[in-house]
């Protein structure tokens, strides 16, 4: 904004204009809509439809300015938010026109004719733009004498969020966030006239994994939420900036609490990030830190009854530190840290796995995961972040072409899939190697390159002889590759995928699902790394690092530690005598029961955990540790970009993992100086970084299983919202997730003789799982199943994971919900 | 004047079977279509210019302008939209033309999408109309039988294919824009301009919207020539306009006549007032348009003539009403309709005509206070030029010249009412 110093030529810049708003000359951005350029000039003008990152409707009329164009008026008041600048333009709002003041006052009456005025009662109340802007530029009394509009309410929406049609005022945020944004058009306006209002659209089922926006952007108290409505008023809530714990895009968000509780989460402002959306789980799903079975306190195994009993953390510490040790010095311990750590606390493992158990036995990876994954993390994402050149949000935006391997953005990273539906909604060319076309590839109008699972590989190999214009495409200068977690399932995959980035100069970015995962690779939580992305292997590397722990030189053990499977492979068969858990469940792992037996066979278990897992039944020492909202930190999104957070809820004595881990370890003779998450941020930030040079994996795809009668390739995934813990306590988010079905291809199915509404039965030697199936555009040959969903729970029920074999038949019986009861798996 | 009117839209309405492609090609059907192929399409555009041609569906914008904004070697597709969904209340021309001569449109729409270069039009009739949609769905039929539509149309190289729509009934699917999105399949409400139509129509792509009697009058033009256009009506508005008497006239019905004809000569053709007793008020151009006296009966009725006795040619519907009726009744039923037929987009027209019926239903039952009258006023004042589109400036055209003339009428309905009695503050 340039505003004029009286009588002075101001210097229009190219692409710009000159134009006086309420007798300030201002120089604007062609195509500004004038809302905004009377916004930076700190004028405000009234509005109720018009938001920055919706397109303009110029419905509500709220809005009008006078505007003057060459020196003539024009004859109507106009629409700011729908009129873009000009040059020469005279614009007169509410401020300096009474035509637009009255049109102003006349537009708020009209909306209060039939608004129920219940504020004392809305959740709104408070913090409500109607509410707001009618004390502002309403009248004080009403001249309406007539009936007011009734309507039945509420309506529910969803299962989560409930609609008052008579509060709304029918701006149509709520219908242009879903079309546009979203592209869920589950809400959408019915009826004309004054009985136009917002109502569940027709056939389409509310499966939005972002409906939660609208009830933030409703300008009235209309949409509110099944959870939080009629809960709490806005000005009784205390608000505090937090980040997202769930997925790896690292929203901002605004936790609103009181007394200690938590009462609703809201979507945080970030334009590098989440703008100003979330999806419904970073929204809704927190009452998990509530739930009646949380650890308050330190456990310890009763040696007398072998059952787990309450303690004190003196005795529960002093057990811990005693048992641990003399693991270590033994065979040795191995730590798993799982996905969901801050940065600061992955750190405090990394850290306590070299101090005080002298291993580099760690792993951050509680899921499928292989060694060519680690070669790719370490020469390809580590040490990337928005200042060094590391794919963005932004980036995304701007890219001519995105390519999605085993990546299922609206599933694992919901914001990434914004960003590319935004980007394609432009310009961007988005496709994807997956199995079928997905809701994401129609929504972000993507072209499907579909293969068998496993054939990821040949199919990235083969994309310049048989798919031309993806290569081509992928060479447009800024072109982008995204990689998901699936990767790891399918060897070969991430040797392709950086082959395929090196022959066409496309950027890559890997995108795990969880939140901490890629702070925990940055920090040493692997077992080839150290903090700040040391080789292990790399002398000086290792001395810098002693140097700056305060270590005698060579305490640091020299040779790469055992993976995840390693460590539970050791562990089971006695070679490891300890694990160090956290937050860890075994039915996220490729072999549940490995998991199982290593827990069972290891002399002594220690867990770090929220609320019982299946690690629970064999600690030996269960630690109580703080969620989220209770401790401090931050997490590094896929972007390597640093999210920090503060304490929501201060005091309620539950410590974060790296204090625990500090005390544990001065027990063992071992200081971490991660007494806090400042403590160990700083620590961390004293040793910086020193990134290791490393070399792409060059793994080549083994032939594909072939498979035979009656037999399919398992292709599977899992869904934003499913089983997972974090998810727990929350049933109106759980009514939203999408149904729990199968799917084949048309042929497939008629090769197994499936009717239309018939069961399929999916097996392996381990288990099966029966359900409906639906028909999709898989690859013939292929079998999907939803990865963590309802009683469909790949890993515990069959033991398989993507690109395994698995018999299919049609069911005899109807679905069996055979397991419907337990859950597993952590999302 | 009127005795030296020649039928021009109106001329074959009487022939026999007038609506079939043998009566057509009998009374000179489809040779200004010859014609026009054999022209340039740039030429076409030229001379709609040069006649002075108007929009026909009430807004009176330049026929000949609006086809030249059509962007050329754009490489996008063309369309031309006829508007045939006739709601504005009183309004009985487009459909009477359909019925008796569904060609002179065909006929019209051939030489216009030629002109823009177009090669796909769609007709969206109101859905009420079937009859009328047999009968342009038979004409079209014809038409492509007889080598006037489809492929290598008379050996010129130009296609043209053209849909007749039935539209679902809604006033608001007769303004342009709201038009375009019903036709697209999408809820009928009023787009955002710009992007105008002719950059951004149907399907995003540059559209000519036109009224069915503006493009009935093509073939006319193409034939007779712009000079020979400019030679009826006036200077501004020229050319020949059915104007359709309902209401209290002795013969009610299409009347065809010189742009700028008056009431008077209207009546004088129509049989005088019915049982003559006599006129009270009248819309000039339907109820979107303010109303005129019994001081306004020489009024000529063009564009300009219209405006500046203060209200607007709009439609020529013109709604008679004898000295029998309330005028704040009608203003109530006028009203009942824009609450009904708003499309609920925009806040004024939305809210505000649910506001204004209640009042004068109160108004009518009597139990009005003289207060309400300021209300009608201000609220009027509150949705004419705030609203999305015009019907909200249309919904308010009755109630405020409906005061304006007849405020007493309105008094009157509150002489039993103090303002403590009702709607009280
Ligand atoms: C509420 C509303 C209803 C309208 N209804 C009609 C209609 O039924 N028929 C019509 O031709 N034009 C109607 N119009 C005008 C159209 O928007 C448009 O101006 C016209 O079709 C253009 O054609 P013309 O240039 O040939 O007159 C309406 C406009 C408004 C605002
Ligand atoms: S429900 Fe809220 S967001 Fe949706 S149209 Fe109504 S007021 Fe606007
Ligand atoms: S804010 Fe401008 S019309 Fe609604």
């Amino acid at each position: 904004m340039t505003l004029a110093p009286e009588k002075s030529e101001v210097e229009v810049p190219e692409g710009h204009v000159k134009l006086v708003i309420d007798g300030f000359e201002v120089v604007a951005p062609k195509g500004e809509l004038l809302i905004r350029t009377a916004e930076r000039l700190g004028i405000v003008v009234p509005r109720f439809c018009d938001h920055p990152l919706l397109e303009p409707a110029g419905a509500c009329r709220q809005c009008l300015v006078e505007v003057e164009m060459g020196g003539r008026p024009m004859p109507k008041p106009q629409a700011s938010c729908t009129m873009t600048v000009a040059d020469g333009m005279v614009v007169k709002t509410q401020l300096t026109s009474p035509v637009a003041d009255k049109a102003q006052q006349g537009v708020m009456e009209l909306l209060l004719i039939n608004h129920p005025l219940d504020c004392p009662i809305c959740d709104k109340g408070g913090e409500c733009p109607l509410q707001n802007q009618a004390l502002k530029h309403g009248r004080s009394d009403s001249r309406f004498h007539e009936h007011k509009r009734t309507f039945p309410k509420p309506l529910p929406i969803s299962t989560q969020v409930l609609l008052d049609r008579e509060r709304c005022v029918l701006c149509q945020r709520c219908t242009r966030f879903s079309a546009q944004i979203a592209g869920d058009p589950f809400i959408e306006l019915l009826e004309r006239g004054s009985q136009q209002q917002i109502g569940v659209a027709e056939g389409k089922p509310f499966q939005s994994y972002f409906s939660g926006n609208t009830i933030q952007i409703c300008p009235v108290g209309a949409l509110t939420s099944a959870a939080y409505r009629f809960r709490a008023r806005p000005f009784d809530l205390i608000s505090t900036p937090s980040v997202c714990e769930h997925c790896s895009s690292g929203c901002a968000e605004r936790t609103d609490w009181r007394r200690g509780k938590v009462q609703r989460k809201l979507a945080g402002d970030d334009p590098e990030v989440n703008e100003e959306w979330i999806c419904d789980k970073g929204r809704f799903a927190f009452r998990y830190a509530t739930a009646g079975d949380r650890f308050t306190r330190p456990l310890v195994r009763d040696a007398e009854s072998g059952e787990l009993r309450e303690t004190s953390w003196t005795e529960a510490l002093q057990v811990a530190a005693t048992g641990l040790a003399a693991a270590r010095d033994a065979k040795g311990v191995g730590v798993l840290t799982g996905g969901r750590l801050t940065v600061e606390d992955a750190y405090a493992y990394a850290k306590f796995a070299r101090v005080a158990l002298k291993t580099n036995d760690v792993d951050f990876r509680a899921r499928a995961h292989s060694a060519e994954e680690l070669e790719f993390l370490t020469s390809t994402v580590l040490g990337t972040t928005p200042d060094n050149g590391g794919v963005t949000f932004t980036a995304i935006e701007a890219a001519p072409a995105v390519l999605c391997v085993a990546f299922e953005p609206e599933e694992e990273a919901p914001i990434v899939f914004l960003r590319l539906r935004k980007a394609a909604r432009k310009k961007t060319k988005v496709f994807h190697l997956g199995q079928y076309t997905s809701p994401a590839v129609e929504k972000t109008f993507g072209t499907l390159l579909a293969c068998v699972p496993g054939g990821e590989p040949a199919a990235l190999n083969a994309l310049e002889e048989h798919a031309a214009d993806v290569t081509e495409a992928l060479r447009g200068s800024g072109s982008v590759i995204l990689v998901g977690e699936r990767a790891a399932e399918v060897p070969g995959l991430f040797s392709a995928v950086a082959r395929l980035a090196a022959s066409t100069g496309a950027k890559v970015a890997w995108i795990p699902r969880r939140a901490g995962e890629r702070g925990a690779l940055e920090v040493g939580a692997v077992p080839n790394l150290l903090p700040g992305g040391r080789l292990v292997s790399d002398a000086a590397a290792r001395s810098e690092v002693e140097n700056a722990w305060g270590l005698v030189a060579g305490t640091l053990p020299t040779r790469a530690g055992r993976d995840t499977n390693g460590i539970l492979v050791a562990a089971a068969s006695g070679a490891l005598d300890a694990l160090v858990v956290a937050g860890v469940d075994p039915f996220d792992l490729p072999d549940p029961g490995l998991a199982q037996r290593a827990l069972e066979f290891a002399g002594f278990v220690v867990s770090l955990e929220l609320r019982p897992s299946a690690a629970t039944a064999h600690a030996d020492v269960v630690l109580p540790i703080a969620p989220a909202v209770e401790k401090s930190g931050s997490y590094l999104n896929w972007e390597g970009r640093r999210r920090d957070f503060g304490t929501t809820l201060e005091g309620t004595g539950a410590l974060p993992d790296c204090r625990v881990l500090d005390t544990l370890a001065v027990e063992m003779d071992a200081d971490l100086f991660t007494q806090t998450p400042a403590a160990a941020a700083a620590d961390l930030d004293r040793l910086g970084s020193n990134v290791a040079e490393a070399s792409a994996p060059t793994v080549s795809a083994p032939l594909l299983v072939q498979p035979t009668a009656g037999q399919a390739v398992l292709a599977t995934w899992r869904r934003m919202l499913d089983n997972g813990s974090l998810q727990d306590e929350e049933p109106n988010l759980a009514g939203t997730a999408r149904p729990v079905v199968a799917k084949v291809s048309a042929a497939t199915a008629v090769h197994l003789g499936l009717d239309l509404g018939a069961d399929i039965t999916v097996s392996t030697e381990r288990g099966s799982v029966t359900l409906p199936v639906e028909v999709a555009d898989l690859p013939d040959g292929v079998v999907w199943l939803p990865g963590n969903s309802g009683p469909v729970t790949v890993r515990r029920n069959l033991v398989a994971g993507h690109g395994s074999l698995v018999a299919v038949a049609v069911s005899d019986g109807p679905s069996a919900e055979k397991s419907a009861s337990d859950r597993g798996g952590n999302a | 004047m009127v005795d030296s009117l020649t039928p021009v839209l109106t001329k074959r309405w009487l022939s026999p079977r007038s609506w079939t492609i043998k009566t057509y090609e009998q009374l000179e059907g489809y040779t200004a279509l010859r014609k026009a192929l054999g022209a340039h399409p740039d030429q076409i555009i030229q001379q709609c210019k040069d006649s002075g041609l108007r929009g026909r569906g009430g807004a009176g914008f330049p026929t000949g302008m609006k086809w030249g904004f059509i962007p050329q070697g754009d490489g996008k597709p063309h369309y031309l939209v006829i508007n045939a969904d006739e709601g504005e209340p009183g309004t009985c021309k487009d459909i009477p033309l359909m019925m008796a001569d569904p060609h002179s449109l065909i006929e019209g729409i051939i030489i216009t999408s030629y002109a823009i270069r177009a090669n796909f039009a769609a007709i969206y009739v109101r859905g009420e109309a079937l009859h009328c949609i047999r009968r342009l769905d038979g004409a079209v039929k014809e038409a492509y039988a007889a080598g006037y539509l489809g492929k290598d149309i008379l050996g010129s190289g130009f296609d043209l294919d053209v849909v007749v729509h039935a539209g679902a009934g809604a006033y608001i699917c007769g303004e342009e824009t709201a038009l375009l999105d019903s036709l697209e399949g999408k809820r009928g409400q009023p787009r955002l301009k710009p992007p105008f139509p002719a950059t951004a129509g149907l399907y995003a792509s540059p559209t000519v919207v036109n009224n069915v009697e503006t493009i009935a009058s093509v073939p006319f033009i193409v034939n007779g020539g712009s000079d020979w256009f400019r030679t009826m009506g006036r200077e501004r508005s020229p050319g020949p306009k059915i104007y359709s008497l309902s209401g209290h006239v002795t013969r009610p019905g299409q009347y065809e006549a010189p742009m700028g004809t008056t009431l008077r000569e209207l009546l004088e053709l129509a049989g005088g007032m019915k049982d003559g007793i006599p006129l009270k008020f009248w819309t000039p151009g339907g109820s979107s348009t303010p109303l005129f006296t019994a001081d306004h009966l020489d009024v000529p009725l063009d564009f300009e003539g219209a405006a500046e006795a203060g209200s607007m040619l709009g439609t020529t519907a013109l709604q008679i009403f004898n000295e029998t009726v309330s005028v704040p009744w009608a203003v109530m039923k006028w009203t009942e309709f824009y609450k009904h037929e708003s499309c609920g987009k925009c806040t004024p027209c939305r809210e505000g005509t649910y506001w204004l019926v209640q009042i004068l239903q109160r108004m009518v039952a009597g139990n009005g206070t003289a207060s309400d009258i300021d209300t009608l006023l201000d609220v009027c004042d509150n949705i004419l030029g705030r609203s999305f589109c015009a019907l909200g400036d249309g919904a308010v055209s009755p109630i405020t010249s409906g005061i304006k003339y007849f405020k007493d009428e309105f008094l009157a309905l509150c002489d039993k009412n103090s303002a403590v009695l009702a709607g009280a503050h």
